[in-house]
């Protein structure tokens, strides 16, 4: 199906916010103001912001420790994480979580996860809340390469089987986890879906550098899960344009492998190529929305930057007992 | 003697006891680092630089990269222990002992009380411990007082390049399965180290780190300097304090601490754990316990507050215990009447 101009103009700009979110992360993180484990999603945009354009507040998704993506393409405000990513006490949780756990679990957004594998079989759950209430509605987990071979996302696998959940497991196959390569960890050297087709599940496979391969992908697996027939699994091949974490040096890597990811895999480089030449934007309509972004995200440094710190008192809030 | 860091005197330990015993072998996380990817093995190696080299060494079947599979990689270093080998297996972080608690707990922990004393099983679960990192609530635990409440398990936190050294050895030498708690903020530490390939610590012996009449500080890890820090200034001022570097939770060196508590009727515990059924609440038990006559003041405890771990710098140091947190409860004491 043709997207309308501005379902294309939405998804580039939610692609580019990520993008640009990620980008400054990284220059910023260097000067040391920002705390923690930063894991950026730079690379991964087309995947998140795919299928999360087909979802209403009503469907989950449950994020990784690499949730930025997934986060501002579920709706997270931009400003908030970004505040809460420097740690302050206006971010979207109070500069208690970071990075590594924003959450909005009124968006349906439940969660980035430090625990690698621990978000799937919280997927599960909240798939079988979609089935009790009856509307139709999803979850969706995200998961790396690396996560796929947890016992909890085997579990969550065969239970969400057994239990006809309406649970989509989205493995995001990166090549990397942390510093190791995706043929050595994943035993069948070949790919995850596979795996996930021999718990019982339908699968499908995209392209995750290409916009309209995930959103098209998606638009299948999202039918066939909200129908009732049960989870599905879906693997998209990508790429990280940075570091595991901010700090990596990365010695894993290929010689010229990032200039050439960056050049050939850039899922946004893509999409202009093919909505430009299909004459659906064009390059002046993407300069602008790329403005538009630019503006927002220096804007979101900035509201972060002055951002109320948080004090010693917050520190026993939203916990049950103060002691 | 040698000067080295707390994470070399990791590394070396190991590859000194892989060395000399052939059934020490390594398992975990990109411990070897690399594999399956365009720079090789060891491209690069584990986020903590504690295992660096040992592929290289000892080759792929006594150094072992696993995929994220922390219930498999402890579950396995219980098999390895029961069929005769001495696995050292690594956890990245400590807080991921939730995604292997049952090998822990129920499998290696009573393999030896549970069998009859037919077996035993030497291995070593090496973790990085401890807040101060701003990792947040997933990635700074310390959780030697969940390990501590299980029977069958020892549990050594080692503050010191030089204990590094002398307990790892004797937890690789050892037949029980033993948590190696290591914290991550003191991985750059230096310190002088001894070169004899035999120095082992053993288990159970605390280690006085100051020496003074007035107040008992029992503390480690991270936290062991900030008392050291504390009973150096207040040593300015004529007040002693006692500080114990407890080395081990399980077992417990009970005697050092009640020998210093005869002589100064004073215990501060000071534990990067929350309050609540841990070390510090079970160390001022003893002390009332067993030391009551001698108590000029009830026990006390510094710790972090029964919160998760936060986030941003301002509120992890504030949870954190701190010198001046710790000076105060150290007057308090000595004020108490
Ligand atoms: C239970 C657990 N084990 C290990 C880690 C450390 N760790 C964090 S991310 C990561 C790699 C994850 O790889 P993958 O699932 O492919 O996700 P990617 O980083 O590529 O997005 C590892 C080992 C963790 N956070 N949690
Ligand atoms: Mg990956």
């Amino acid at each position: 199906m043709q997207l309308s101009r501005e379902a294309l103009t939405r998804a580039y700009r939610q692609m580019k916010v990520i993008r640009e979110f990620e980008e400054r992360l990284h220059i910023e993180i260097q000067t040391g103001e920002i705390a923690g484990f930063t894991h950026l999603y730079c690379g991964q945009e087309a995947v998140a912001v795919g299928v999360c354009e087909h979802l209403s507040v009503d469907d989950k998704i449950v994020s990784t420790h690499r949730g930025h993506g997934h986060c501002l393409a579920k709706g997270c405000d931009v400003n908030g994480m970004m505040a809460e990513i420097w740690g302050s006490r206006e971010g979207l949780c109070k500069g208690k979580g970071g990075s590594m756990h924003i959450a909005d679990v009124d968006l349906g957004m439940l969660g980035a996860n430090g625990i690698v594998g621990a978000g799937s079989p919280i997927g599960v759950g909240a798939a079988l809340a979609a089935k009790l209430d009856g509307k139709g509605n999803v979850a969706i987990t995200f998961s790396g390469d690396g996560a796929c071979n947890q016992g909890t996302t085997f579990e969550a696998m065969n239970m969400a089987v057994v239990t006809k959940a309406p649970c989509i497991f989205l493995f995001e196959n990166n090549h990397y986890s942390e510093h190791t390569g995706f043929e050595y960890a994943v035993g069948t050297q070949q790919d995850i879906a596979s795996r996930a087709e021999a718990f019982g599940m339908k699968v499908w496979r995209g392209d995750g550098t290409d916009f309209f391969s995930v959103y098209e992908t998606m638009r299948e697996v999202l039918e066939y899960v909200r129908s009732g027939a049960g989870p599905a699994a879906v693997e998209f091949d990508t790429e990280r344009f940075f570091g595991h974490f901010e700090g990596d040096p990365q010695r894993y890597r290929g010689p010229g492998e990032l200039d050439r990811i960056r050049e050939t895999r850039d899922c946004l480089k893509i999409f202009r190529a093919s909505v430009t030449a299909a004459g659906l934007l064009s390059h002046a309509d993407i300069d602008a929305l790329d403005a538009d972004v630019m503006a927002e995200i220096e804007n979101a440094v900035t509201l972060a930057r002055a951002a109320d710190r948080p004090t010693a008192d917050d520190v026993l809030t939203d916990v049950y007992i103060s002691y | 003697m040698a000067q080295m860091m707390y994470r070399d005197a990791v590394l070396s330990t190991i590859a000194e006891e892989m060395a000399r015993d052939p059934n020490v072998v390594v398992l975990g996380e990109d411990v070897v680092g690399g594999m399956g990817t365009p720079g090789g093995p060891e491209a690069i190696g584990g986020i903590w630089s504690t295992s660096t080299g040992l592929f290289g060494q000892f080759g792929a079947d006594r150094v072992i990269d696993t995929p994220i599979s922390e219930s498999a990689i402890v579950g396995a270093a219980a098999g390895l222990a029961l069929a005769g080998k001495r696995p050292v297996a690594e956890l990245m972080f400590a807080d991921f002992i939730g995604v292997s608690l049952d090998q822990i707990w129920n499998q290696m922990g009573k393999f030896r009380y549970m069998f009859g004393g037919k077996t035993k099983c030497p291995a070593v679960i090496r973790m990085a411990y401890g807040a101060g990192y701003n990792a947040a609530a997933q990635h700074s635990q310390s959780v030697h007082q969940i390990l501590t409440g299980m029977p069958g398990l020892k549990v050594v936190i080692p503050s010191t390049p030089a204990d590094v050294k002398g307990l790892l050895r004797t937890a690789i030498r050892d037949d029980d399965p033993v948590m190696f708690l290591e914290h991550k903020a003191l991985y750059g530490m230096s310190g002088e180290v001894p070169d004899d390939p035999d120095f082992m610590i053993p288990f159970g012996h605390a280690r006085l780190s100051r020496a003074g009449e007035d107040v008992t500080i029992v503390s480690s890890g991270l936290l062991l300097g900030f008392c050291e820090a504390v009973a150096d200034k207040l040593a300015a001022e004529g007040i002693g304090c006692d500080v114990i570097d407890l080395r081990t939770t399980s077992p417990l060196d009970e005697e050092t601490i009640l020998d210093s508590v005869e002589v100064t009727g004073r215990l501060l515990v000071v534990d990067e754990a929350p309050p609540r059924c841990g070390l510090a609440v079970d160390l001022c038990a003893l002390v009332a316990a067993k030391a009551f006559a001698s108590l000029k003041a009830p026990p006390q405890a510094v710790t972090p507050p029964h919160t998760p771990i936060p986030f941003a710098r301002e509120l992890e140091s504030a949870y954190l215990p701190s010198t001046d947190k710790i000076e105060a409860a150290v007057r308090a004491l000595l004020a108490w009447r």
